[in-house]
């Protein structure tokens, strides 16, 4: 996930990582080090392309193996669940030929480890799993030449072993790798690639892995922002508008003076009270009296739709094959329908939190965020300090899914830090999470289309709104096609009446709704199976191969929907990942709600380095995707967010849960591809599909939740 | 209107001088100084604040501190005992019950006062036990695997 504001910048990074150098080679002190820059192969994303010539050019990430024998990997991207901990540490294992467990990662520490955008887009084992691999190798291939002078035996001789150098022919002249950097200090730059190992030979890699942050979770010990305590610490709690566009025009704060133990600041736009204990600093910052205007925008979760199709930017052709007025004219049947999608929050579990201290002219925060670096950069402006004076650091992250690249709150705990002179904790309220989510854009997508007299698919106009993206264009095999877009998903955040973002799969999710729904339309309308209609509309070898095998997975058989089975299909093609999902539901149409019972989710992302990583990317992917399509959604009303918690805002639950199967297709020869966010697209199309099969009625907007199911069926 | 609580706490007596109108769930995370309890939305609606009083799941961020006085409350930090992990924990580690981990210690710990109440649960009877606790990575399926594991290795 990206968005373009937080892809930075290139002096003031660059002055920034001369000094991360700097102290980060001091503090090494002796051990083998290797620096690496990642490489992009094949295509880079779109956000990346932008943000690509501006990464540093020399490094971008560390490895060091310690004189103790311990390998130490620094890099910036951070853990929010997603498991890159565990599959980059694998990675890096097996090229180096050392046990998981001698490998400690450290993460988002804008002073220990290189500048990196942010962790979003699925990207880490992607584009930073290569250059690790790759310098991994390089430091193995360094202790077999050490070893060679300290042994006595010809390179070619030796080979290691976890950890462990050792001469083939004599397996007991050996050394440890700790014992080989002792009193030494090795700089290496990675400039090409030393062949890696096979991966016919991975014992760490490619094989299903518990977690290693697991135990730390289990007990309680780990540390997530919010449990950073410093001495003197003060708990803040922000005075907060009603709405977007309101603003403050009084505020009275004498009651809250008289909470014994506060401190109100304020400063500018910002009124903040501050407590030893949070619960007292909450019961003062609502004794707080403001006065707002009230904005009239008159806009609201129902009218949004019309409001964003006046405000459309022009339309921008993305893909074109062929000629739609020729397809047209061939067209037996011309079918066409709108797809919709409101609002989504993030709603992690974690609320956006920072710690902030300050120790002479150096800020420190603990923050929970998706990109230290941009949150260290909008620190440095807000306090007007020297980009070096502020270092953040990223403890476990409660959850991210694009909606930590917004680092307000890391802001506030720092200007507040400076307003009192005090170690500062901002924790958001559930409400403040809701009211300052940058939400997944509502959007549209109108398509047109025809079949001709043997049913297949003659032309496809696909008009997408507000969620233009790699991931509109349609990659089913049709003659005639043309996507046009009006407003990208990221650069049209002024037409909404808040803030939007990243969410995760940008633009995937509403894509895939409106083109895997029309493609069940399509296939209805022609009396055909799903199923059998996408075959019959796929030349992608891939896709090919994971619709077959969800398909027998499923146990698909042969019906023209609606068959009363209540069966769906949706496939996506997404970045490099392909995924089929099939669901099996059963609605009750009095109560209008909709249980889903089963998801099979094939997917092809090339090499797999951690299966059970995968396949938990998979099941949260199912799971997260369930709310989008049948409760989440945020209701508005002039720049109110209706929905502060989850009383109102259904989040997916136990009693929700379907039996998850997932297939990973075997992919040897494709490096790895994104793992965490492909299948999450398919949640909404699979799912009005199965609904349609089972109660034979189209949602053309999501969520599908009771109150529409129960309204539909009542009218039809 | 500070008062003197006192109460156990993991095995331990504690005694708090403390308003005792205030959350539990902060007078354990800020005067206690024990971070496994986590906020997650402060309206008693997501469990992640969930301890255990006399045994019992309870969401700390609705009572008030001075509700414990003379009870017995376990936080996530009271689990393992002697360095080993409860069998709860034991099973969320092996079935990867967890992604982010932010609901994890509300989770096994709702999980615990359910095994509690029943040695043997059915499925349903699972997810009818842990059903207003919510996990945004979804690791249901895993987590519900594990308390069966739990379940069948403790009824040993
Ligand atoms: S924080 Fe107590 S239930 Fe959510
Ligand atoms: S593991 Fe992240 S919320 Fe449950």
């Amino acid at each position: 996930m990206s968005d373009k504001e937080f892809n930075e910048p290139p002096s003031a990074t660059a002055g920034a990582l001369d000094l991360n150098r700097r102290q980060f080679l001091k503090i090494l002190g002796g051990g083998i080090i290797v620096s690496f820059v990642p490489v992009f192969a094949g295509d880079p994303p779109e956000a990346l392309s932008a943000a690509q010539p501006r990464l540093p050019e020399d490094f971008n990430a560390f490895l060091r193996i310690g004189e103790d024998g311990r390998v130490a990997c620094f890099t910036g991207k951070i853990e929010m669940g997603q498991g890159i901990i565990t599959s980059l540490a694998q990675m890096l294992a097996e090229d180096l030929d050392v046990p998981l467990g001698s490998v400690d990662m450290v993460m988002g520490d804008t002073d220990l480890c290189p500048w990196d955008a942010g962790t979003y887009g699925s990207m880490s084992t992607k584009y930073f799993g290569p250059p690790l691999r790759a310098a991994a190798a390089e430091a193995r291939a360094t202790l077999i030449e050490l070893a060679a002078e300290r042994l006595g035996v010809p390179k070619n001789r030796l080979q290691t072993s976890s950890g462990v150098v050792f001469d083939t022919d004599a397996p007991a002249k050996r050394v440890p790798y700790g014992d080989l950097t002792k009193g030494r200090r090795i700089e290496k730059q990675l400039a090409e690639k030393p062949p890696l190992k096979p991966i016919t030979g991975f014992t760490i890699s490619g094989k299903a892995t518990g977690r290693t942050d697991a135990v730390e979770k289990v007990t309680g010990k780990a540390r997530f922002a919010g449990d950073i305590a410093l001495p003197e610490m003060l708990y803040a709690r922000i005075l907060r508008p009603p709405a977007h566009g309101a603003r403050l025009t009084d505020a009275d704060t004498s009651a809250a003076e008289k909470v014994p133990g506060a401190q109100i600041v304020r400063d500018g736009d910002l009124i903040a009270v501050l407590h030893a204990s949070p619960d007292e600093a909450a019961r003062a910052v609502d004794l707080i009296e403001g006065t707002y205007t009230s904005p009239k925008t008159g806009l609201n979760d129902e009218n949004i739709f019309d409001h964003l199709l006046g405000v459309a930017p022009p339309g921008a052709v993305l893909a074109e094959t062929g000629d739609l007025q020729a397809g047209r004219g061939i067209a037996s049947k011309v079918i066409e329908a709108t797809y919709r999608q409101g609002y989504v929050a993030h709603a992690p579990m974690e609320t956006h939190t920072a710690c902030a201290n300050l120790d002479g002219d150096k800020v420190t925060v603990w923050a929970s965020t998706q990109g230290p670096f941009p949150a260290q950069r909008e620190v440095a402006a807000a306090l007007n300090m020297p980009l070096q004076n502020v270092r953040i650091i990223t403890p476990f992250v409660g959850g991210g899914f694009g909606g930590k690249n917004r680092n307000r709150q890391v802001v506030e705990a720092a200007r507040l830090a400076k307003l009192t002179g005090k170690p500062v904790q901002v924790t958001w309220t559930r409400g403040e999470e809701f009211f300052y989510d940058a939400f997944q854009p509502a959007a549209l997508v109108k398509i047109a289309s025809g079949l001709n007299a043997s049913n297949r698919i003659v032309f496809w106009d696909y008009h997408v709104y507000f969620a233009g993206g790699d991931k509109a264009p349609t990659f089913y095999d049709v003659a005639n096609k043309r996507t046009t877009a009006y407003g990208g998903w990221q650069e049209t955040r002024r037409a909404h009446p808040f803030d939007t973002g990243p969410w995760r799969g940008p633009n995937g999710n509403t894509n895939t709704f409106a083109r895997e729904s029309h493609m069940d339309v399509l296939a209805a309308a022609a009396g055909e199976d799903p199923v059998a209609f996408r075959l019959t509309h796929l030349q992608d070898k891939r896709m090919l191969r994971v619709l077959e095998a969800a398909g027998s997975a499923f146990g698909w058989s042969k019906a023209v929907a609606p068959s009363g089975k209540g069966r769906g299909v949706a496939c996506v093609i997404y970045k490099g990942t392909h995924v089929a999902a099939m669901a099996e539901v059963e609605v009750d149409t009095t109560s209008g709600r909709c249980q889903v019972k089963r998801v099979v989710c094939a997917q092809d992302m090339g090499q797999v380095v951690n299966p059970e990583g995968a396949k938990m990317q998979v099941e949260g992917c199912v799971m997260m995707g369930l709310g989008y399509a049948l409760t989440e959604m945020i209701r508005f009303r002039d720049g109110k967010v209706l929905d502060r918690n989850f009383d109102t805002y259904q989040l997916p639950r136990f009693s929700w849960a379907p039996k998850i199967e997932t297939i990973l297709i075997e992919n040897p020869d494709l490096p790895p591809q994104e793992g965490g966010e492909p299948a999450i697209t398919c949640m909404g199309a699979v799912v009005a599909n199965a609904i349609f099969d089972a109660i034979g009625i189209r949602f053309h907007e999501l969520p599908i939740s009771p109150e529409r199911i129960g309204q539909a069926v009542k009218r039809s | 209107m500070s008062d003197t609580i006192e109460f156990r706490l993991n095995y331990r007596p504690v005694r708090l001088t403390v308003d005792g109108e205030r959350t539990l769930l902060w007078a354990l995370r800020t005067d206690l100084e024990l971070k496994g309890t986590k906020f997650g939305c402060g309206m008693g609606v997501c469990g992640a604040c969930t301890v255990l009083v006399n045994q019992e799941a309870v969401r700390s961020c609705q009572i008030p501190v001075a509700d414990v006085r003379g009870k017995e409350v376990m936080t996530i930090e009271g689990l393992a005992r002697n360095g080993h992990l409860h069998p709860l924990q034991q099973a969320f580690v092996d079935r990867n019950a967890l992604q982010c981990g932010f609901c994890t210690p509300g989770m096994i710990l709702s999980a615990y006062s359910l095994l509690l109440r029943k040695k043997s649960p059915t499925e349903a009877e699972i997810i009818e036990g842990m059903d207003d606790n919510l996990c945004r990575c979804g690791s249901h399926q895993r987590i519900v695997q594990a308390i069966q594991d739990a379940a069948k290795h403790m009824r040993r």
